[in-house]
């Protein structure tokens, strides 16, 4: 089931990343709190320390936290980092100027106590929190983020986070005004603002530098790496790493947040991830209570962790942003398609054909019987986890096998008598309507979708063959190959903005799935969702913005290039004795409020 | 109980259960992939004689199961509502043996009867059982038969003519035996197109494994023909005149028989147990076609088996045929005293 998450990784580190940074909701200006000026060195601000004041329970330090990666992470580095376990790792360790709240969804104040927008909106003025020191001790100054900056822009660094420094076709100018400011430009109105900085992980220059000019930045940052090698402004720090078993991280005692009684978080003293590749597995963990919280979990284990609930608590903190769709080959394969595909392809073609596939889906079956209850009918892109985004003009009319029917018969099918009395379609040719849907093997909650969806279509007299494929042979056939009929599969964003999604729904984009990477747009709407998408990037007010993606929902619905099925809801579980457990619906779902989870009864029960 | 009405026995039971696999279509109550979405994972229903007030009915009946309010899988039964069960129905169409189209049902009910229970999609346990016992089946009959012939060929033609022919065909057996052949399968399943229909598919799959099968029977039976063609009797026909191929099919071969017999009782389970693991690693048949293997396949997950006993019924399911096999193999090596050739030899 944590493959049902994992997937989207792969179809598009572009999104996943992209997503991470992103973007898009412009929320006026920052403010941070006041200085704390009280207390000791270690656990309380010193006198030249800006901290930061975060609201919430207080809890008691101490202590530490188990929890089960899927994969073992790839690397620490942020600038490399796309998997998802080197994500959610990486964002325990590391600070960005400007942070999205995963609760509110709204910009906060983070490495970065304010910031200024020009009135033209072209230009940002940040001020540095005063006292910040790395993970090492080592003192954080303007230099440090001006090489974060070049570093990412390097060209010779592939960081993944610099085709979203791009910004109207050319890159962000970062100059430093004095010690604690800096100016961030851009070529043109920036729709995101400041949500651009959030994950940006601030680097230590004094770390980095000589690997940086020897051109080696790439390989800095591996597992293997000398703990005291690597720093970050994160809660955590890096300290041990077993290969193939886990990895540990502690304190880090230069945090520069307190709590409302201004000690010093985090609370906890570690945190250890392990690895365990298999979701079964891990649940088995977790209810055994090996690890302490739990998430990316299916329904189906969900409801099994929920029924024997002791000492754990089990959260569905609502619907999340991924979205499952069903999409049709959609590729001008020119002289080289063979005649059966081509002329499956004007079936595919056919607006009424795939709205009326649309029509003929139960997507509350889905819902009911993939997600067992917890999730959503999606008829549209925007889940309703993503409440800012969606267009609520949009009403799913429910299914209705009729209206489908009638559809087919517009567009030229017609149904015959089958054997044993099943309805058969065929087309305007007398060719009966088959065709496959490919899915990805290792994701049950998909596969099941396609065997329910073969089921709905076999009413309407359209035989389905499933095929799972492997899902790198499956990305393979949809964005190489293009051998494919149909295609079941899910994208889930990292942020509630548009803009990281931006490559799905650009003709021009590598996950524009039905047709990538096209030259010209091949169709009218495709070429207006184009014209949409990009005015709302450069769109510096919110409700313009999200009336321009509004009509592109519209679009997406009138036409049905991908039909929409289902989000599942972000499942969650933690054992009663951690505190501040407020699971979110974005990325880390269950450890971006790290710094503030404890241990409720101490330190001493905690320890194995 | 002698040896041979113990045979006979055996033989009997497995004859039925075959024939009631084979007669899926009349015993199974529904279409094996028909869902019914209001009933996921339906426990096993109980058929009942005494009603709650304590009224003793002939025709045995079950109680309507509902989905209890707000639960996805928790089922209640509904005491006010029963459904009698009534034999000889007619219901969801189906072929006998592929060829002759019917609609009898051995029992059905006005509202679904599910004796073992349903899946996650609402299909009837029962009835994917029994359509899943036809493939699984038919992929270890075929399978074996196909091993068995080559095997049976090569061998024989290995033993009884010797020399160079004997040294290549036997290297090349072991060069059989040392493929990967679940490997192989993987690789042949990748060549295939994306819409080959799922069960030609999956017997091509099966005509492969059993073609790469046949190293282990056909060493056997060189070594049988070998020793055979040593005997007097066989000396003696050829003495007469007799040509090779009269002495393989006159003398030889029937000495192969109990051989053959013995290894067809070991190598059909094994067959279905190949398609079983392919099943389970998703590389046989694929859904919604029912097969033993994918029968078993949803135990994999974690929430199924701790949460869903019916699901393991497949499972106990199968134990009669494997059990049935394996002491027909061993009644049958029993059996197989070489009568003939110590009875021929000393006529000599």
């Amino acid at each position: 089931m944590s493959e049902r998450r994992a997937k989207s990784a792969q179809i598009g580190a572009g999104v996943a990343v992209a997503a991470i940074l992103c973007c898009g909701f412009f929320v006026g200006r920052g403010e941070s709190l006041p200085p704390q000026h009280s207390g000791q060195v270690s656990t309380r601000a010193n006198k030249n320390e800006e901290l930061l004041r975060v609201a919430g329970e207080a809890g008691r330090r101490g202590g530490r936290i188990v929890i089960a990666l899927k994969a073992e992470p790839k690397t620490l580095n942020p600038m490399i980092a796309a998997d998802t376990p080197s994500r959610e790792v990486i964002s325990t360790m590391q600070a960005d100027l400007v942070h999205i709240n995963r609760a509110t969804q709204l910009t906060e104040p983070a490495l970065a106590k304010s910031w200024k927008i020009s009135t033209d909106g072209l230009q940002y003025t940040l001020t540095l929190r005063q006292g910040l020191k790395f993970s090492d001790g080592h003192p954080v100054d303007m230099e440090d983020v001006l090489f974060t900056f070049r570093v990412y822009l390097d060209e010779a660094v592939h960081a993944t986070q610099r085709d979203l420094l791009i910004v109207g076709g050319k890159p962000i100018t970062v100059r430093k005004v004095d010690a604690q400011t800096v100016t961030v430009a851009f070529a043109k109105p920036y729709g995101v603002g400041e949500r651009i900085f959030d994950g940006l992980a601030i680097l230590p220059r004094h770390l980095l530098e000589t690997a940086y000019k020897e051109g080696k930045l790439a390989q800095s940052g591996a597992l293997g790496t000398a703990a005291h090698q690597w720093a970050g402004l994160g809660a955590f720090r890096f300290k041990e790493y077993v290969a193939g078993q886990r990895l540990v991280l502690e304190r880090n005692p230069y945090y520069w947040k307190t709590d409302e009684q201004g000690n010093r978080l985090p609370y906890l003293d570690e945190i250890v991830f392990l690895f365990v590749p298999s979701a079964d597995a891990q649940v088995l963990r977790f209810q055994s209570g090996e690890t302490d919280m739990i998430s990316r979990l299916g329904a189906e284990n969900f409801s099994v962790l929920s029924r024997q609930a002791r000492d754990y608590t089990m959260a569905d903190a609502g619907p999340g942003l991924e979205y499952n769709f069903l999409f049709f080959n959609l590729n001008d394969l020119g002289e080289k398609a063979p005649p059966e595909m081509a002329r499956k392809q004007a079936w595919f073609r056919s607006e009424k054909f795939r709205q009326a596939v649309s029509l003929a889906i139960d997507r509350e079956a889905i819902v009911r019987l993939v997600y067992q209850g917890r999730g959503a009918a999606l008829w549209g892109p925007v889940t309703p986890g993503n409440a800012r985004w969606a267009n609520t003009a949009i009403r799913y009319p429910g299914r209705s096998l009729d209206k489908s029917r009638q559809l087919l018969a517009e567009a030229g099918f017609r149904a015959e008598n089958g054997d044993a009395g099943e309805p058969k379609l065929v087309d305007a040719d007398g060719k009966p309507v088959e065709f496959s849907i490919i899915t990805s093997s290792s994701n049950t909650d998909r596969a099941k979708m396609a065997t329910l969806l073969q089921d709905d279509l076999k009413q309407l007299g359209i035989r389905v063959q499933v095929v799972p494929l492997e899902l790198r042979s499956l990305i393979d056939r949809v964005t190489q190959t293009k051998e494919y009929d149909a295609c079941v599969l899910g994208i889930a964003s990292f942020d509630a903005d548009p803009n990281p999604e931006m490559n799905v729904w650009l003709s021009s984009g590598g996950m524009h799935l039905w047709n990538p990477s096209q030259k010209h747009p091949a169709t009218s709407w495709e070429a207006e969702i184009d014209r949409l998408m990009e005015q709302q990037l450069t769109a510096t007010n919110t409700v313009e913005r999200k009336k321009l993606y509004d009509r592109v929902q519209e679009i997406l619905v009138e036409h049905q290039p991908m039909i929409f099925l289902a989000s599942p809801d972000i499942l969650v579980g933690a054992k009663k004795n951690i505190g501040n457990f407020h699971p979110a619906v974005l990325e880390p779902y269950v450890l971006w409020n790290v710094e503030q989870l404890y241990q409720r009864n101490g330190p001493e029960n905690a320890r194995r | 109980m002698s040896a041979r009405s113990r045979l006979v026995i055996c033989a009997a039971v497995l004859g039925a259960l075959h024939v009631a696999v084979a007669c899926a279509g009349f015993l199974a109550p529904y279409d094996p992939t028909a869902q019914d979405r209001e009933h996921p994972y339906a426990p096993p229903m109980r058929l009942h004689f005494v009603d709650t007030r304590g009224g003793v009915h002939l025709r045995p009946f079950a109680y309507a199961q509902g989905l209890r309010a707000g639960s996805f899988d928790e089922y209640e039964e509904n005491v006010a509502r029963a459904i009698p069960v009534r034999f000889f129905v007619s219901g969801a169409p189906y072929r006998v043996l592929g060829v002759l189209a019917l609609r009898l049902h051995l029992f059905g009910g006005d509202a679904p009867v599910y004796l073992l229970g349903t899946d996650g999609y609402g299909r009837d346990l029962l009835s994917r059982m029994l359509f899943g016992g036809q493939v699984s089946l038919l992929a270890g009959l075929i399978g074996a038969g196909l091993t068995l012939s080559i095997g049976l060929c090569i061998g024989a033609a290995a033993g009884f003519w010797g020399g160079w022919k004997d040294e290549v065909l036997m290297r090349v057996a072991e060069l059989f035996l040392a493929l990967p052949w679940i490997y192989l399968l993987f690789a042949m399943r990748a060549f295939l197109p994306l819409a080959v229909p799922p069960v030609k598919a999956f017997l091509l799959v099966v005509v492969v494994i059993g073609a790469v099968g046949w190293a282990r029977p056909a060493r056997m039976v060189r070594g049988i023909v070998l020793s055979a063609k040593e005997r007097n009797f066989v000396r003696a026909a050829r003495g007469f005149g007799a040509t090779g191929g009269y002495l393989l099919r006159r003398h030889i071969l029937p000495e192969t028989g109990n051989v053959v017999l013995t290894q067809a009782a070991v190598l059909v389970p094994q067959f279905v147990l190949a398609e079983m693991t392919l099943s389970f690693l998703g590389l046989g048949v694929p859904e919604p076609v029912p097969s033993w293997g994918n029968l078993l396949a949803s135990l994999q997950h974690y929430n199924v088996l701790a949460s869903y006993w019916w699901m393991y019924l497949p499972a106990f399911a199968m134990v009669p045929f494997f059990l049935g096999y394996l002491v027909l193999a061993s009644l049958l090596q029993g059996s197989s005293r070489t009568p003939k050739i110590e009875e021929a030899s000393n006529w000599v």
